[in-house]
């Protein structure tokens, strides 16, 4: 389980703090879907990173199946089972698609476990395997091997960063059905940032973060019926 | 026999030519100056020079699906070493050759190896050579090597090329020439390159697109850690309609340097001819990326080099 208590993150700008995150509380139970939606700039992918530890928390906890992880660094917490799927991944000149999912894995794969991954964000092994991860690869393309990788890692807590974005509607399809599968299995809490109602259906809580604070949580179709009633224009529905 | 020769060879050889026991067919090794051992095999004739250190190697028509080895080690402390080496291949060949060289100094003088590679490829052959070069030894005579390798490319005639340069050399000073005189024949050359401590590197490349449709394309690929420092001068001449890509990247670490300068110059109308080189840091975010895998930063930052370098 994760547990978020009065979290902050704030950084330096004009003479005095900028607040990004206020005093947010959230909990994760294992094994469930949490979807975090909000307007763009309110300080969703900052909550992400500093979960993973790419931010330090300016104050505040996260506590992770009771241990805190407030000192652990990003590998250290990856090493409790967190992950983490980048919202622009970077590219790695000279490694290979096969090479990145070992790596995520932590284990020589053998092609058929590739071709599972792969195939689970709608790529084929057989075109992908052997292909550099560098500039040839389109962002789309870019964004299923992040997401591949993170199913290789196969962590008990998954953060997703608008895994959506950049995907193309075939294969948006199949993505949702992985995640639809990974929840069903209770193999790994999942958080997803996302805007996209085909995934915010998928939660089992919504929460909602604008201007660095958690302004409303509560069921899929709740939040759906708030988001509409709101008229806010963040959500694509 | 491989069996024969001492630890430090034995090493070397795996290591520059991925040798751990004598080879089938044919190669020639070549210990502190000195030939050591030579095979022929039934398609690859390999003959000592008269007038000068080196051989001649005559490759018959049609030779297909064969490897041959020319490995180099320098075990002792203050080797100068020449040498001439001579390929004639010839056509309708499919033929790989291994190289490279590898010093092992543990003396105060410098071990220096220059060799002189000319390659003639007959029409219509594919010809893969492979060159690695390694330093090692606690001594402090610096480990040398300056290669210079002539290339000349029949019609349809095609060279790969992947030279490395893996670590431990002092100083290098690299010529490569191909001249794609064939119509449609190709160059396609790697050159990879990690220097550290205060290792120096300069490697200059001509490639000339005679032959119409001619192709070349060249990615060099370096790393300078520490304070070593490191020169590319990749240029290509288009002389005929043909087509030649130039890609230089290079990572840079601690105080290392590196200066790229690609060269491109066409000489005809229906010459395409495209460079781009680029040298910096490892991203910040490629490091993050393996540490959210469970990578600390100093194996993100190994398995990066080990990526780009491969």
């Amino acid at each position: 389980m994760l547990e978020l208590r009065d979290l902050c993150f704030s950084v330096p700008g004009d003479g005095k703090r900028i607040d990004i995150l206020n005093h947010i509380n959230l909990t994760v139970p294992d094994g469930k879907l949490v979807v975090i939606t909000g307007p763009n700039g309110g300080g969703k992918s900052t909550l992400a990173r500093v979960i993973m530890g790419l931010e330090q928390a300016t104050s505040g906890s996260i506590l992770y199946n009771g241990e805190c992880m407030d000192e652990l660094n990003v590998t250290e917490r990856a090493r409790k089972g967190i992950s983490y799927g980048f919202q622009q991944p970077p590219r790695f000149k000279g490694m290979k698609v096969r090479d990145l999912l070992e790596c995520a894995a932590g284990t020589d794969l053998g092609k058929e476990k590739c071709c599972h991954y792969l195939a689970q964000v709608g790529l084929c092994s057989h075109e992908y395997i052997d292909r550099d991860v560098d500039a040839s690869l389109s962002g789309g393309e870019l964004k299923r091997i992040e997401i591949a990788t993170i199913l290789a890692r196969k962590g008990s807590l998954m953060i997703f960063d608008e895994p959506e974005a950049g995907i193309d509607l075939w294969s948006f399809g199949r993505l949702t059905e992985t995640f639809q599968a990974i929840h069903r299995s209770h193999s790994a809490a999942m958080i997803i940032i996302s805007h996209q109602e085909r995934i915010i259906r998928l939660a089992d809580e919504v929460v909602m973060v604008s201007g660095g604070m958690v302004t409303g949580h509560g069921s899929a179709s709740s939040m759906l019926d708030q988001i509409q009633s709101d008229n806010n224009s963040c959500c694509c529905i | 026999m491989i069996e024969q020769y001492s630890e430090v060879v034995q090493g070397m050889l795996a290591k520059i030519a991925g040798l751990k026991s004598t080879p089938e067919g044919a190669y020639n090794i070549r210990i502190d100056g000195k030939g050591a051992e030579r095979q022929d095999s039934k398609h690859i004739k390999i003959t000592g020079k008269t007038d000068k250190q080196g051989i001649d190697i005559h490759i018959e028509d049609g030779t297909k699906d064969e490897t041959m080895f020319i490995p180099v080690v320098v075990t002792k402390s203050g080797v100068d070493d020449l040498v001439y080496n001579d390929f004639y291949i010839g056509e309708n060949c499919d033929v790989t050759i291994i190289a490279g060289c590898g010093i092992h100094n543990c003396g105060c003088e410098a071990s220096k190896h220059n060799g002189i590679h000319t390659f003639y490829v007959g029409k219509n052959s594919h010809v893969s050579y492979v060159e690695v070069h390694y330093g090692s030894g606690n001594g402090t005579g610096g480990r040398i090597l300056n290669p210079q390798t002539v290339v000349h490319l029949a019609e349809d005639a095609v060279i790969v090329m992947d030279s490395s340069q893996i670590g431990g050399v002092d100083s290098t000073q690299r010529y490569t020439r191909v001249n794609c005189d064939g119509d449609r024949s190709e160059a396609l050359i790697t050159e990879k390159m990690m220097t550290h401590g205060e290792q120096t590197a300069d490697s200059e490349l001509d490639v000339y697109l005679n032959g119409q449709d001619s192709k070349a394309r060249i990615i060099s690929r370096s790393v300078a850690k520490e304070t070593s420092s490191q020169v590319f001068y990749p240029r290509l001449e288009g002389n005929a309609p043909c087509f030649g890509h130039v890609q230089c990247d290079s990572i840079i670490m601690g105080s290392g340097r590196v200066k790229s300068i690609p060269a491109i110059a066409a000489n005809h109308g229906e010459a395409s001819l495209v460079h781009e080189a680029a040298i910096g840091k490892i991203a910040g975010e490629q490091i993050l990326k393996l540490q959210t895998l469970g990578f600390t930063a100093e194996e993100a930052e190994e398995k990066i080099l080990e990526g780009f370098l491969r």
